[in-house]
């Protein structure tokens, strides 16, 4: 035991004492999330629509409620000025009519069917009548539902992987390179020990890696867990294990950086696409969708979102958790039948 | 396992990379307790050998056996007997001495505390500082204390102080003798006949990837039939015949440069420049030297040692 303490303590005190890697690591998380955070925390709610009141026609009385919705801007326009500006888009909407009200609009546009709707309903309000089906407005923006509470476990995934696989694909590359791995097999060293030594650093570093996330999200954006931690100890334990096994694996044969880092970005960069990290998988096609599912990420991103926002429990979870122990078991067995010390 | 059985014995290596013979019909006997010097140029085929040798290389042919055993089926044995210190090995530089030696410790069962082999290989004042800031001599010595960490019998050293100042090669010649002084047995490959000469008991010196000669230094040398080399050039062609009766001459070599060994080069040198002077000729440079193993590889190859 005490040579795989010291393999694990050889494995972190040369990653920790690199800075570069560091910031990699635990600084660049945090400036994505911080990044992605503002971008998506204050949806501004949309300015109030442009709208033209036409000037001498029936519309005019009703300039004032419609002013007082506080949902469209009325402006008055004459009937040239109006058509004018509809055609360029400057105003969604025309109110006119010399007898009875009219709504001068084109319905292939989004904002001018909104701003017919916004106007019909002021109008009627200012006319004091009276909705057949009372209801009552709540629009605020709960904690929960938001983008950045979806995107968080995303990230904490992502993190996950791309660590995971960087961290002990350089890691394994370098020390060969430096024929260190034919160092160690020089001695009576179990090569068993030596890759468990790299997964068991690997599981040390999340404790370092991961909160730091979850309490940024937490303190900067409310982002809070819905499930039990506990949950989701477990998963992203899993998680790492397996990213630690699918890194073994890249890096079992590559001699050099570069053909690690090809290897790695073959593996990664279609997760990072397909498996959920900014926008849902779902809206990629139905036929591709049980290939999506079964990617290791697409697994993990899956279990955190459910115990994350969902509050589910573990058990619910069991076919993303059965997913990533296969990947585990195939990735350890194939990792330890190539991998090359020298 | 066989208490007296040879530490190393090879017969028959063979291996090839590709088009490239490394290693041919190579024979290699190492008894307990001495020290062997594989002595040859780069490419000789001194790294293969002893990588052979460690089991850390498959010959294409040829059986291996240490201390009685062969590699096959006894590796974890023989692995917590063997101290092995590989020729471009890149200790982790961010680990400081006193990690870097734990590591290797704890993966042997038994052997010296961590203190011991640091104050060993003197690096007591060093034991906190990074590998990173070590010069060449103590990253070596640092990586002789990791050979040493699990007590070995056998200790491998590939070109342990190729690159070093005279005063690092010094201790680390002074760390080989302690540890044959406590009985145990060394293989290592050099380059350089002077540490050939101090260390080995007995050497074999290898040239494209076999032995051309094997035998106590001492004997090498004696050989070539003097203790003496006297080279020089001049303005005549001398004929062998000619310095073959010159007095004390025992060998005449005029492939290179024009040599002659002697016993005696106070009767030697006189009659050359009588010879030279009869000839109507005049001599050009003369240098005379103690013959060393570099001359054995010059008579064998016709090259010499250090520009092969």
């Amino acid at each position: 035991m005490s040579a795989i303490r010291e393999l694990v303590l050889m494995r972190m005190r040369t990653f920790i004492r690199e800075p570069e890697a560091l910031f990699w690591t635990f600084g660049f998380p945090i400036l994505l999330t911080i990044g992605l955070g503002l971008a998506f925390r204050e949806e501004a709610v949309p300015p109030a629509t442009p709208i033209g009141i036409q000037t001498g026609s029936v519309a005019e009385q009703h300039f004032g409620a419609i002013q007082a919705s506080g949902d469209l801007e009325a402006v008055r326009v004459d009937g040239e000025e109006g058509e004018r500006a509809l055609r360029t888009g400057d105003l969604a909407l025309v109110l006119a009519g010399s007898d009875s009200l009219v709504f001068r609009y084109d319905p292939a546009r989004p904002e001018s069917r909104e701003a017919r709707l916004l106007a019909d309903r002021a109008v009627q309000a200012g006319a004091g009548g009276t909705r057949p089906v009372g209801i009552v407005e709540d629009a605020e923006r709960r904690a929960g539902s938001r983008y950045v509470d979806w995107l968080i476990p995303g990230l904490i995934g992502l993190n996950l992987m791309s660590t995971g696989m960087w961290a002990i694909g350089f890691g394994i590359v370098f020390m060969r390179q430096k024929k260190q791995l034919k160092r160690l097999i020089a001695t009576p060293m179990k090569r068993s020990d030596f890759l468990l030594a790299q997964i068991l650093a690997r599981m040390a570093f999340l404790l370092l890696e991961v909160p730091p996330i979850m309490l940024f999200a937490w303190l900067a954006f409310d982002v809070d867990v819905a499930g039990s931690m506990l949950s989701l100890l477990i998963v992203i334990l899993l998680g790492a294990f397996t990213f630690a096994g699918l890194g073994l694996l890249a890096s079992s044969r590559a001699t050099t950086i570069e053909g690690v880092s090809g290897i790695n970005n073959v593996i990664m960069l279609p997760m990072f696409v397909l498996s959920g990290v900014f926008f849902s998988a779902n809206r990629f096609p139905d036929a591709i969708q049980p290939v999506i599912k079964a990617l290791p990420l697409t697994a993990l991103n899956d279990a955190l979102r459910g115990i994350y926002n969902e509050g589910a429990g573990i058990t619910s979870l069991i076919p993303e958790i059965a997913i990533l122990l296969v990947w585990t078991g195939l990735a350890f067995l194939l990792a330890v039948r190539l991998f090359r010390w020298q | 396992m066989s208490e007296t059985a040879p530490a190393v014995l090879c017969r028959g290596l063979h291996k090839r990379f590709g088009e490239t013979v490394a290693v041919k019909s190579l024979d290699l006997e190492i008894r307990r307790g001495e020290c062997y010097g594989l002595l040859g140029p780069n490419g000789a085929g001194k790294t293969t050998t002893i990588e052979i040798l460690e089991g850390l290389q498959k010959p294409d042919a040829g059986t291996v056996e240490i201390l009685g055993l062969p590699w096959k089926g006894n590796e974890d044995e023989l692995r917590g007997r063997l101290g092995i210190q590989l020729q471009e090995t890149e200790l982790p530089d961010k680990l400081t001495v006193e990690e870097t030696v734990r590591l290797f410790r704890s993966v042997y069962s038994s052997g010296p505390t961590v203190d011991e082999l640091i104050d060993h290989v003197l690096l007591a004042e060093k034991r906190s500082d990074h590998v990173k800031v070590l010069s060449g001599g103590q990253r070596q010595r640092l990586s002789l204390a990791c050979a040493l960490a699990g007590k070995p019998d056998i200790l491998f050293l590939d070109e342990p102080t190729t690159g070093l100042d005279p005063q690092s090669r010094r201790h680390i010649w002074d760390l080989c003798r302690d540890f044959r002084a406590g009985g145990g047995t060394i293989l290592l490959t050099t380059h350089f006949m002077d540490e050939a000469e101090k260390l080995a008991d007995r050497l074999a010196i290898m040239d494209h990837g076999s032995v051309l000669v094997e035998g106590r230094p001492a004997d090498l040398v004696a050989s070539l039939g003097g203790d003496h080399v006297v080279e020089f050039q001049s303005t005549v062609t001398l004929l062998e015949e000619e310095l073959r009766r010159i007095p004390a001459v025992t060998r005449v070599d005029l492939t290179s440069s024009n040599r002659v060994a002697t016993r005696e080069p106070h009767r030697t040198i006189p009659a050359l420049f009588q010879l030279i002077e009869q000839r109507e000729g005049e001599l050009t440079a003369l240098n005379t030297h103690h013959t060393t193993l570099d001359d054995v590889f010059l008579a064998l190859t016709g090259r010499q040692l250090r520009d092969a």
